[in-house]
């Protein structure tokens, strides 16, 4: 059993202009223990998908299961049961923790939540900043004396209180300097080689994602183009989308940078308001054909093991 | 970015950066404790006739700012009055705070229906001109210190609700609140624990604004003849010296600078408290 498995997950908000089908359809599945890699452009999904699971935007249609339980139909106290399995770590280390809460009330808060006793909390506090390496007097300070990765770190402790099985970390690095990012990776890493917990680890920062990933699902508007294993993905990309997107990475080694084909993509993602019909991709691949601009590809098993959804691999 | 960096410590020294809110406060502490004391210093009932009437300032050391149209010592009935008019504006203010930030955190955080609903009745009370409703709601219930009080918190919480709410709607979807709602903390913890002391800085400087408004209203009702006829507000000393204008102006006048430098002062201390709860406006 896949510790989280979504199906045809679909969110949709409802703006001025129309209806933003911002997850459109995606199924994946998480096994225990496994850190997922999910990356895509700004303005894709991602990081509404990773809110879906947490119940933070209501979700339009398909199933989130948790440990073999959907999670839509919970009531309440069930869900609190299903939130201390699954954590979040928000993307900005400023403005996920309360400025005028100490950082100890702050870790302390799913603890006091979940009817922790006072002297019990206290002590899980401490370990909480050991653990994340932080001095135990941090508890009695306020989030603005703490340097960006100090409280992405505070925020990792949060996420750690109850240990949960599952921390969807929302672009957990993308704001930290490069110098603190390692840090906190690293951390990450530490964390789950100590605790097994699993990672669905949302970035558009590839480098970041082929150092922590197991496996990676691409996303373009709101779809999920392809998933498989970090190496199957970054040896061979069989979707077109996916192989662009790794071309754009830029490579340390300039001789290895010059030597390698790149298919550099045109134009701006559509407007999610306004997606192309068809395949949502079809407006800035380079192999597109009319096939493409009518039926929708829906996700297969290709030639490098992994599955991706296009008519054309 | 804004990011709410103010140590308590600190505070206390940015308003006193504000000269004038310095002063204000000052001033408004020698009227608290005027208050406070009015029965020390003036241990007999202040509506108690003591002289001659209408002396003038000066004229009778024994009543340094004369006495009124009865032979009452005026500076008695201004020490006295001064309780009165700040109690007023105190509670006038906190009942506005409470009904404006309960409706504007409510409006605010959950947006929607319960927001169109609330603000469209925040207008309502706004297109109402303030004095008439105050005199309307007061000739209604009865011209007692507890009703004039609510009447004056009825049509000043407005300000505070649209203030709450704008600042509600900022907050809300910050990823903190969104921490808290991911490990199901409930709505109203949410807004009571996490936001409203974010929200509160500039509803407290608009606060401390309504308290000098509460005291201008309470003065004209009671410069109307409708204020409590049992206590000597400020505003009832100007009204019972009107009849005499022409010739003792100073019945009216004395009450009256009263009434101009506390509402100043406390003008001044809201200014001097927005310089030190909103340092990202200091500079405009």
């Amino acid at each position: 059993m896949s510790l989280l498995s979504l199906r045809d997950v679909r969110v949709q908000f409802n703006t001025a202009g129309g209806v933003v089908r911002a997850v459109n359809g995606v199924s994946l599945d998480l096994a225990v223990g496994e850190t997922l890699g999910l990356v895509g452009e700004s303005g894709c999904g991602k990081s509404t998908l990773g809110k879906a699971i947490m119940k933070l935007v209501p979700v339009a249609g398909g199933e989130i299961v948790v440990e073999g339980v959907d999670i839509a139909p919970l009531n309440r106290e069930q869900l609190t049961e299903m939130r201390r399995k699954v954590q979040m770590i928000f993307q900005d280390p400023y403005g996920s923790l309360n400025p005028r809460s100490t950082v100890g009330r702050s870790v302390a808060q799913p603890l006091v939540l979940a009817g922790w006793k006072a002297d019990a909390t206290a002590e899980r506090v401490e370990t909480l900043l050991r653990w994340v390496g932080l001095p135990s007097d941090a508890k009695q300070r306020y989030p603005h004396e703490f340097s960006g990765g100090q409280r992405q770190r505070i925020g990792i402790a949060r996420a750690l209180a109850l240990s949960p099985k599952l921390i969807i970390c929302d672009e957990p690095v993308s704001a930290l300097d490069v110098s603190v990012r390692a840090q906190v990776i690293n951390l990450l890493e530490d964390l789950k080689s100590q605790f097994g917990v699993s990672y669905l680890f949302i970035s558009h920062d590839l480098s970041v994602v082929e150092h922590i990933a197991d496996r990676v699902a691409v996303m373009y508007l709101g779809m999920l183009f392809e998933i498989g294993g970090r190496d199957q993905i970054w040896k061979s990309p069989q979707h077109p989308y996916t192989k662009a997107l790794l071309a754009a990475a830029p490579i340390a080694n300039p001789k290895l940078a010059r030597a390698r084909q790149r298919t550099v993509l045109q134009g701006e993602l559509p407007s999610p308001l306004n997606p192309p019909p068809g395949c949502p991709f079809n407006s800035r691949c380079p192999m597109a054909q009319d096939r493409c601009r009518v039926e929708k590809p829906v996700l297969r098993p290709v030639s490098n093991g992994a599955q991706a959804a296009c008519h054309f691999v | 970015m804004q990011r709410f960096e103010f140590p308590r410590f600190e505070f206390v020294g940015r308003f006193a950066r504000n000269r004038g809110a310095l002063v204000g406060a000052c001033l408004i502490l020698v009227v608290a404790l005027m208050a406070i004391f009015a029965s020390v210093f003036f241990p007999t009932d202040p509506l108690r006739i003591v002289g001659l009437p209408e002396l003038w300032p000066g004229e009778d050391p024994e009543f340094p700012l004369g006495t009124d149209s009865l032979g009452r010592d005026i500076l008695s009935m201004i020490v006295h009055g001064a309780r009165a008019t700040l109690l007023i504006g105190l509670f006038a203010s906190a009942v506005a705070t409470i009904i404006g930030v309960g409706v504007g955190a409510i409006a605010g955080y959950f947006g929607g229906w319960v927001d169109e609903v609330s603000m469209r009745a925040a207008e309502l009370f706004q297109t109402i001109p303030n004095l008439i409703f105050v005199l309307t709601i007061v000739v209604i219930l009865g011209s007692t210190l507890t009703n004039i009080v609510i009447a004056i918190g009825i049509v000043s919480w407005t300000p505070i609700a649209r203030m709450t709410r704008a600042e509600f709607l900022s907050l809300r979807d910050r990823e903190f609140v969104q921490a808290c709602r991911s490990m199901g903390m409930s709505d109203f913890r949410i807004i009571v624990s996490e936001i409203l002391p974010n929200a509160l800085p500039p509803v407290i400087v608009l606060s401390s604004l309504v308290v000098a408004g509460a005291i201008l209203f309470e003065s004209a009702v009671s410069f109307l003849g409708l204020g409590d006829p049992n206590v000597a507000s400020w505003g009832r000393l100007v009204g019972d010296g009107r009849q005499l204008i022409r010739s003792s102006w100073y019945i009216c006048a004395i009450p009256g600078i009263a009434i101009m430098i506390t509402v100043l002062c406390l003008n001044l201390v809201g200014d001097g408290l927005n310089d030190a709860l909103n340092p990202k406006l200091r500079d405009r």
